[in-house]
């Protein structure tokens, strides 16, 4: 197949608009330079009404939101989700991975939780604690000043809090809690654990011209159709294309690889027109990897050549390993006290109120690291599966089960609200034999070869989960409430999710200043390429307990000032 | 834009996007409208593909007339009308119904497989079947197979506990998930507001 080259330069191609890509387009854009982004999913706004979701109701969908098309519901934001038809994954025998991917202009971020924590000072060299895992080769005091311009530039609610693993930053005021929050508060309480305001990429307060304030309709899932909540396209893409920098869209194209030229040197991007479905190449100074973690991973071990026989950055045999995912296991517990709700709107903002960090002392723990509490439950909307086995409840209550007609209303508001989940995010040791690699059997519908996952949980994780679950019961039953479900034994891995399923998959291109032993410097730049940097969450070392976005986009903003800098010395 | 704005812009928005809406119309037990037509399934933020799928879904048929009609008897006796709220057929329920079991086949075996069961058990006991045999007899059946039985003294009606809990579940959802539904539930969200906490009177009962 003949492959088109496009006559245009550029001084920098990203791939991926995401979280990273779509901050790297920011702010490369903005330092004046001319910027290609490609990215495999159609152009995606989320105020445009023919795609628009939020404010729909559950009626509009003729199957009310259920998830025949999309894994979370009609309504979810989401492109993509486990499965992206022509694109298959594998895992390896007896193994388990679960990959979501979004392909669409902004990736993850238009249906993203929210939640953006900045990692702690112990998070960057949790090794020195416990001797687990490796240290990143920066410490909080590098990525600080991208944190605190980061929350100026997107905007995060939360509060001063002044714990020294949970830094604060510069916040918006931050809600304030729901009834079941309030409950989880004074149960929380009681245990020990410590419960803070959350901290959420959502303007609770005007913040620019650009952008809308928060109207609490609790849908950030479906993506802010007013600018309110963090999404790349709303708020890094469109406004570096609206303040006059140089940004050409390559929608619906698919990178295969980096190509290189005699040196081993990055000249661009092949990639494939979905419409036309034709391999074209991009030339560019810089390629800036934002594909997300183990996308990345597989576009540089796609790109084999006589210099990077290995795969391009892969001299190491280390991209695609450590790679991890946050522990997780979750609860519901069935709060009495919380029945026969009056009824208002307790909408408010996407997510929750409230969250706990991480309390725990390891010393006096059977596992290591620690997980973050996430809240859940109120009268929310209804959707398909609303209120399934509701006369169930009342077993729980002495009532009488099964009934039609009045009795069956009755126990539809009685037990409407009465639910709180509770969901523990933790953190993984990363281990050298987790890893995504190209399955040698597989293709996707592009003849792009696809990655394999080889991924097991060990005892540390294992055990981790078991606290959580215990400490979700304990909690639920201090609130006056009632555990559902069996508590989850070892054949179920005490609860623990599988790999993947928490969506924070982090580490397959690890940076470190060994090149034996990580892939990218601590700037996120190949050890083997120098003009080629990762954007995604490819390079972290370790995933702390918080959810990673907020990591990445500080990363990107380090990492993009940095290109620019060396750009400007000729370095690159 | 500050939060006022935002709001009016919203409200514009939704009005003249409600306009067009077939929200949940009239009573009429025999409307065979669907509470979505196809010609708009679009209206919810479909792409191309789900467009397409939805049409398909639309242009296929599975349950029967005849087993439709059983379905909306069964949804009324599930959820009748009260004195300030419209039944479940009112909501369109079994029309939900007809479509939830194209898109999730699943269902498509129990419901049919459970409305013969149901016939069966009607013609043995009053020599008609379900839909046509009268209130009383109808309710005696559905009392035999809507409550669990705990201590296994009716045995012979467990597959039609089966049925009848999947019946309630499809038809508590269709329901509640109607326009109809929602304002019987009370639920008053999905709307621009501000919130400022738990209200007064709440907090201070709980
Ligand atoms: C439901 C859900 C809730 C979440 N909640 C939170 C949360 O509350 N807090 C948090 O911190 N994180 C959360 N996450 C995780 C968060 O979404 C991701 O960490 C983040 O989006 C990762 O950013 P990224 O730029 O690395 O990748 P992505 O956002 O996945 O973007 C990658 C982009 O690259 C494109 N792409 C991939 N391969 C190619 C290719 N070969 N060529 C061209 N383009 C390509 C994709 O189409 C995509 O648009 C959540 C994720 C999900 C799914
Ligand atoms: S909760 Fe606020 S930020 Fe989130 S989608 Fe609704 S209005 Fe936008």
């Amino acid at each position: 197949m003949q492959i088109k080259e496009t006559p245009k330069q550029y001084d920098v191609i990203i791939v991926g608009s995401g979280a990273g890509g779509g901050m790297a387009t920011n702010i490369l854009a903005k330092n004046g330079l001319k910027v290609a982004l490609v990215e495999a999913g159609p152009f995606f706004d989320p105020k445009d009404p023919k795609t628009q979701t939020q404010l729909k109701w559950p009626w509009e969908s003729p199957r009310r939101g259920a998830s025949t098309n999309r894994a979370f519901g009609d309504f979810d934001m989401s492109y993509g989700d486990w499965k992206v038809d022509g694109e298959p994954y594998t895992t390896k025998e007896g193994t388990k991975f679960m990959w979501w991917r979004s392909r669409m202009l902004g990736g993850r971020t238009n249906h993203w939780g929210r939640i953006s924590l900045r990692f702690g000072p112990i998070d960057f060299k949790h090794k020195d604690v416990d001797g687990l895992g490796d240290n990143w080769p920066i410490g909080y005091e590098d990525i600080k000043p991208y944190y605190d311009k980061l929350d100026k530039m997107i905007g995060v609610f939360g509060s001063k809090e002044g714990r020294y693993n949970d830094p604060d930053g510069f916040f918006l005021p931050p809600p304030k809690p729901r009834l079941h929050e309030l409950y989880y508060i004074k149960g929380a309480r009681k245990s020990g654990v410590p419960i803070i305001p959350n901290r959420l990429s959502i303007l609770t307060k005007k913040l620019n011209n650009d952008r809308g304030v928060c109207f609490y309709c609790h849908q950030c899932n479906r993506s802010c159709s007013v600018y309110a909540d963090f999404s790349s396209g709303s708020c890094l893409i469109f406004p570096a294309q609206q303040n006059g920098g140089q940004v050409d869209l390559y929608t619906n194209c698919m990178v295969r690889s980096v190509t290189t030229d005699a040196e081993g040197k990055a000249t661009g991007v092949s990639y494939i027109n979905k419409e036309d479905r034709k391999e074209y190449q991009l030339n560019a100074k810089v390629v800036v990897l934002g594909a997300s973690a183990c996308s990345s991973a597989r576009i540089l071990l796609n790109s084999k050549s006589a210099q990077h026989p290995n795969g391009l950055g892969n001299s190491s045999d280390v991209v695609g390993r450590y790679l991890h995912d946050s522990t997780g296991a979750g609860r519901t517990i069935f709060v009495p006290a919380l029945m026969n709700r009056k009824m208002y709107n307790e909408d408010g903002t996407g997510g929750a109120h409230i969250y706990s960090p991480w309390w725990g002392d390891n010393k006096k723990l059977d596992f290591p690291r620690g997980y973050h509490i996430e809240i859940s439950g109120g009268m929310s909307m209804p959707a398909y599966g609303f209120s399934y086995d509701v006369t169930e409840m009342n077993k729980y209550i002495g009532g009488e089960l099964g009934g039609y007609g009045d009795k069956l209303r009755d126990d539809v508001q009685r037990f409407y609200g009465a639910i709180v989940g509770m969901a523990g995010r933790g953190e993984a040791i990363a281990r050298y034999e987790n890893r995504c690699e190209i399955d040698p059997n597989t293709v996707d519908q592009f003849g792009i070869p696809v990655l394999r996952f080889d991924y097991k949980w060990s005892d540390y994780e294992r055990l981790q989960a078991k606290h959580m679950v215990a400490t979700f019961d304990e909690i639920g039953q201090n609130m006056g409430g009632i555990p559902l479900g069996d508590v989850p034994g070892k054949d179920k891995d005490y609860g623990l999710l599988a790999p993947g399923q928490i969506i924070h998959e982090v580490g397959t291109t690890r940076m470190g200043d060994d090149p034996k032993t990580s892939v990218c410097n601590k700037y996120a730049q190949l050890h083997d390429c120098k003009n080629v940097f990762i954007v995604d969450a490819g390079p972290f070392v370790s995933q702390a307990d918080k959810n990673c976005t907020w990591t990445i986009l500080a990363l990107s903003m380090r990492t993009s000032e940095y290109i620019v800098d060396q750009l400007k010395k000729q370095n690159l | 834009m500050d939060r006022r704005d935002t709001i009016k812009s919203l409200l514009l928005g939704s009005i003249a996007g409600g306009v067009g809406l077939s929200t949940v119309p009239g009573c009429k037990t025999d409307d065979k409208t669907p509470a979505i037509s196809p010609e708009k399934v679009g209206l919810y933020g479909r792409n191309e593909a789900e467009l397409a799928h939805d049409q398909k879904i639309f242009a296929e048929t599975y349950l029967t007339e005849y087993e439709l009609t059983t379905v909306a008897v069964l949804c009324d006796i599930i959820l009748p009308k009260t004195e300030k709220f419209g039944s479940a057929s009112d909501a369109k329920v079994a029309d939900f119904i007809e479509f939830i079991v194209k898109d999730i086949p699943n269902h498509q075996l129990p419901i049919r497989g459970g409305l013969m069961w149901l016939d069966h058990e009607s013609f043995s006991r009053f020599g008609k079947s379900f839909a046509e045999a009268s209130g009383p007899d109808q309710i005696k059946i559905i009392d035999d197979i809507a409550y669990p039985d705990k201590e296994n003294k009716k045995p012979e009606f467990a597959q039609g506990r089966s049925f009848f809990n999947l019946m309630r579940n499809l038809t508590v959802t269709g329901y509640f998930t109607s326009k109809i539904g929602i304002d019987a539930l009370g639920y008053v969200g999905n709307r621009p507001n501000i919130w400022d906490g738990i209200p007064e009177d709440v907090l201070k009962r709980s």
